[in-house]
C-alpha cells in the first residue's frame, strides 16, 4: 500500500544537502504524540491524500506535476521537509557565484519541466544549454564528439545549479492551487494502520472527521505533529528514512570513488561539455553559463584527499594536464568553491532518473483517479514500479558498465574500448541512438 | 479487466450526461445502480468518481463483503448495498440515471425479462450499460476452455456457452425493452503483457451502452 521510488544506491547528486541550509537536523528528537487522534495533544492529525517526504528537487517536482494535471490538482498534499527555505520565497541574487552543485538536465527533463510550468523560472536564472559533447579517454586512442545536430536536436542538455532547480520548483509549486501544506520537520516514525474496519469517533470533531483509518499510513514527525496519508512518497534521498522505515532492501556496492567539484571561470564562453575518462574516473567540465564552468573530477579516495590540500594554481595545472590531448578554453586561475562528493554518475543522469520517476508516478496516479482507483492501492503502485524499475536498473547497468570498462588500463582492452568509441562516433544510427538514450527519450538502449 | 470497463463507462457516460471528462468526480449528483455488484469491484470506483451508487446482488454473502470493504474508505462508505434483484426494485419503482449490469445477463434465467427490468429502472434520458460474453467459436475457446479448464481463472461450469448472447441478440432484446444501443466495444486480453484493453473486437467480451427512448 505505501511504496516509494525504486532507489539508486549511493550515486546521486540531487540527494545531497544544498550548501545554504543553515544547520543539520540532528537535534534531539522531540517526544511525538503517542495516541492516535487524541484531541488533547494539540492540533488534530490531519488527513492527506499524499504525503511527500522530502521537499528537495524530486519531491517538489512531483508536487508540481500533480498540480499541473487536471485529475490530480485537487489532491491534498503534505510536504515534509525540515529545510526552512521551503517556507518562504527563496531569492537568488544574480551576482551570486555559481554553486558547485549542478545537474545536467536532459532534454526529456527540460520537456517535463516545461509541462509542469517550472522551466520558465529556471530560465530566469543562470543556466547553460550545450549542444556539443566531447568525450575521450586517457590512452589517446579514442575520441568522440557528439553534436546535437547529429540527432536533429537543438541541444544535448542544459546544465543548471541545483539551487536554481530547487528554487524554480518551489516558486512554481507556491503559485499553483494544489492544496498543499509544508511540514517543516523530519519524519520520525511511520505506521500502517491495520486493514480492518476500525473507526475512531471523537465527539469534539465535526461530522466530516468521522472516518475509519482503515487503510491509512500514520506519520509522526520530530516536532510532535502527526498526519495521516493514503499514499506516502519517499523523496528523501539516498539515505531515505521512508525506505528505512518501510523496511525495503536495496542492493548496492561501493565504487571506491570520491569526486571533487568546483567552479571555474573562463576567458571565453563555453557551449561544449568536455569529459575525459581516466583510470580512476572521469573528469568533466560542464558549462554553467556566464563564462563559468563546473568541474567534476572523480578520483580514488586517496587522490581526492591529496587534491583537497593543494593550492589552487597547482590544482588548475593538474586539471589542464588531465584535459590535455584535447582543445578548448583553459580555465583562468580562479576557483570559486569546491566540495567533496561520494560518487558521480557519468553524463549527469542522476537527478534525471529522479525526475523521470516523479513524472511517471504522477501520471500513474492521474490514470488511477480516472478509473476511480483508491490511490493507496497496490495495483496502482505496481504499475509505477513496472514502468520505472527497468528504466532505473538499465541506466545503472549501463553506467556501471562504463565505470568498470574504464577502470582497467590494459592494452587489448584499451584498444577494444577505443574501437567501440570510434564506432559510436562514426556510425551515425548508433550515435543517434546514444544521443537519444542519454537525452532521456529512449527507455532501453535497443538500437532498433 | 476492471480498469478497462471503467474507462469505457467513464468515456460514454461523461459524454451522455455532458460532464467534463477531466474532472476528478464527473458523476457528482448522478444516481447509478450496479446490478450484480458482487464484492463492489465496480461500485467503489464509481462512487469515487462522484456517483451516488446503489449496489444490488442476489447473494447475501456478496453484499456482506461489499459493505465491509466499502466502509474502509470514507468516499465509498456512502454506497447503498441491498441483497435484492432488479425485478424487486422495479416493483419499488426506483429510478436511476444510469443502470449498469456487467457480466450478469449470461447468468440470468430469462434475458429478455431482465432487460425489461433494467429498462424500467432507467430514468428518463438515462443510460443503460450491459456487458457480457459473445456466443461465438472464439468465446468457447477462450471463455470456457481456456478460462475455466486450462488457466482456471474461473470455476468450471461458471458459464453456459449456450446462454451467451451475440451482440445482435442483445441489441434486439434491449430495443424491445425500450433501450436504444448507441455504442459497443470489446475487451481484448493480451497474454504477453497481461493487460486488457478496449477494442473493436466484440468476438469474446463485449459491452453495450444504450439510452432510454422514452
Amino acid at each position: 500500500m505505501n511504496r516509494i521510488f525504486a532507489t539508486k544506491a549511493g550515486s546521486d547528486v540531487y540527494r545531497l544537502r544544498i550548501p545554504w541550509r543553515p544547520f543539520s537536523n540532528d537535534a534531539a528528537p522531540l517526544l511525538s504524540s503517542q495516541n492516535a487522534g487524541n484531541p488533547e495533544k494539540g492540533s488534530e492529525a490531519k488527513q492527506y491524500d499524499i504525503a511527500i517526504v522530502g521537499g528537495g528537487m524530486v519531491g517538489l517536482a512531483l508536487a508540481c506535476s500533480l498540480a499541473s494535471r487536471p485529475l490530480t490538482r485537487h489532491l491534498n498534499v503534505a510536504i515534509i521537509d525540515s529545510n526552512p527555505a521551503l517556507g518562504g520565497k527563496h531569492f537568488i541574487k544574480k551576482e551570486d557565484l555559481p554553486d558547485p552543485r549542478v545537474s545536467t538536465i536532459t532534454p526529456a527533463t527540460i520537456s517535463f519541466f516545461k509541462d509542469i510550468g517550472a522551466w520558465q523560472f529556471v530560465e530566469q536564472h543562470r543556466h547553460a544549454y550545450f549542444d556539443k559533447m566531447q568525450v575521450w579517454d586517457y590512452t589517446g586512442l579514442s575520441y568522440a564528439k557528439y553534436n546535437a545536430r547529429d540527432a536533429d536536436k537543438e541541444v544535448l542538455g542544459c546544465v543548471v545549479e541545483n539551487k536554481v532547480l530547487l528554487s524554480s520548483l518551489l516558486s512554481r509549486v507556491q503559485e499553483t492551487v494544489l492544496p498543499k501544506k509544508i511540514y517543516p520537520s523530519r519524519l520520525n516514525s511511520m505506521s500502517i494502520l491495520p486493514n480492518s474496519s476500525s473507526s475512531e469517533v471523537d465527539s469534539t470533531l465535526s461530522m466530516t472527521a468521522l472516518f475509519t483509518h482503515g487503510r491509512l499510513a500514520k506519520l509522526e514527525l520530530e516536532d510532535g505533529n502527526s498526519l495521516y496519508a493514503k499514499l506516502v512518497v519517499g523523496a528523501d534521498g539516498g539515505k531515505s528514512r521512508v525506505r528505512e522505515l518501510a523496511g525495503f532492501r536495496t542492493t548496492g556496492w561501493n565504487y571506491s570513488q570520491n569526486a571533487i567539484i568546483c567552479t571555474v571561470e573562463h576567458d571565453v564562453e563555453n557551449h561544449c561539455a568536455w569529459q575525459r575518462f581516466l583510470p580512476s574516473g572521469p573528469l568533466a567540465l560542464l558549462p554553467i553559463g556566464d563564462k563559468f564552468s563546473n568541474i567534476v573530477w572523480t578520483l580514488s579516495p586517496k587522490e581526492s584527499s591529496e587534491f583537497k590540500s593543494i593550492t589552487e594554481d597547482n590544482f588548475l595545472k593538474a586539471v589542464n594536464h588531465a584535459l590535455d590531448y584535447g582543445y578548448g578554453p583553459h580555465p583562468t586561475p580562479s576557483i570559486l568553491g569546491s566540495s567533496d562528493l561520494f560518487s558521480w554518475l557519468k553524463g549527469g543522469q542522476g537527478v534525471n532518473l529522479g525526475f523521470g520517476d516523479a513524472s511517471t508516478l504522477s501520471s500513474v496516479i492521474s490514470e488511477g483517479i480516472a478509473v476511480g482507483t483508491d490511490i493507496g492501492e497496490v495495483s496502482l503502485l505496481k504499475k509505477y514500479e513496472a514502468d520505472r524499475k527497468p528504466a532505473n536498473v538499465m541506466m545503472m547497468a549501463v553506467l556501471d558498465g562504463f565505470q568498470k570498462a574504464y577502470s582497467v588500463d590494459f592494452g587489448p582492452l584499451n584498444i577494444l574500448r577505443a574501437a567501440a568509441f570510434h564506432g559510436a562516433h562514426h556510425i551515425s544510427p548508433l550515435k543517434k541512438s546514444i544521443i537519444s538514450y542519454a537525452s532521456g527519450e529512449m527507455r532501453l538502449p535497443l538500437f532498433a | 479487466m476492471n480498469p478497462t470497463r471503467l474507462a469505457f463507462l467513464r468515456s460514454t457516460l461523461c459524454r451522455h450526461f455532458r460532464k467534463d471528462p477531466l474532472s476528478a468526480r464527473p458523476f457528482e449528483g448522478l444516481r447509478f445502480i450496479d446490478v450484480g455488484c458482487g464484492g463492489g469491484i465496480l461500485s467503489e470506483p464509481l462512487a469515487r468518481m462522484g456517483a451516488t451508487v446503489t449496489g444490488i446482488d442476489a447473494i447475501e454473502k456478496n453484499i456482506k463483503i461489499a459493505c465491509l470493504h466499502a466502509n474502509l474508505d470514507p468516499t465509498t462508505s456512502t454506497i447503498e448495498y441491498c441483497c435484492t434483484t432488479a425485478e424487486k426494485l422495479v416493483e419499488e419503482q426506483r429510478k436511476f440515471d444510469a443502470v449498469i449490469a456487467l457480466e450478469v445477463i449470461e447468468h440470468v434465467a430469462d434475458a429478455a425479462e431482465f432487460c425489461k427490468s433494467l429498462s424500467a429502472l432507467t430514468a428518463h434520458e438515462g443510460a443503460t450499460v450491459v456487458s457480457t460474453i459473445n456466443r461465438s467459436m472464439r468465446s468457447y475457446a477462450t471463455a470456457i476452455v481456456a478460462a475455466e479448464y486450462l488457466l482456471q481463472w474461473l470455476p468450471k461450469g461458471t458459464h453456459q456457452w449456450s446462454s451467451f448472447l451475440t451482440p445482435e441478440e442483445l441489441t434486439m432484446i434491449l430495443k424491445r425493452a425500450g433501450v436504444d444501443v448507441k455504442e459497443m466495444a470489446g475487451f481484448v486480453y493480451n497474454p504477453l503483457t497481461g493487460r486488457w484493453s478496449l477494442s473493436d473486437d466484440i468476438s469474446v467480451n463485449f459491452i453495450a451502452y444504450g439510452t432510454k427512448e422514452k
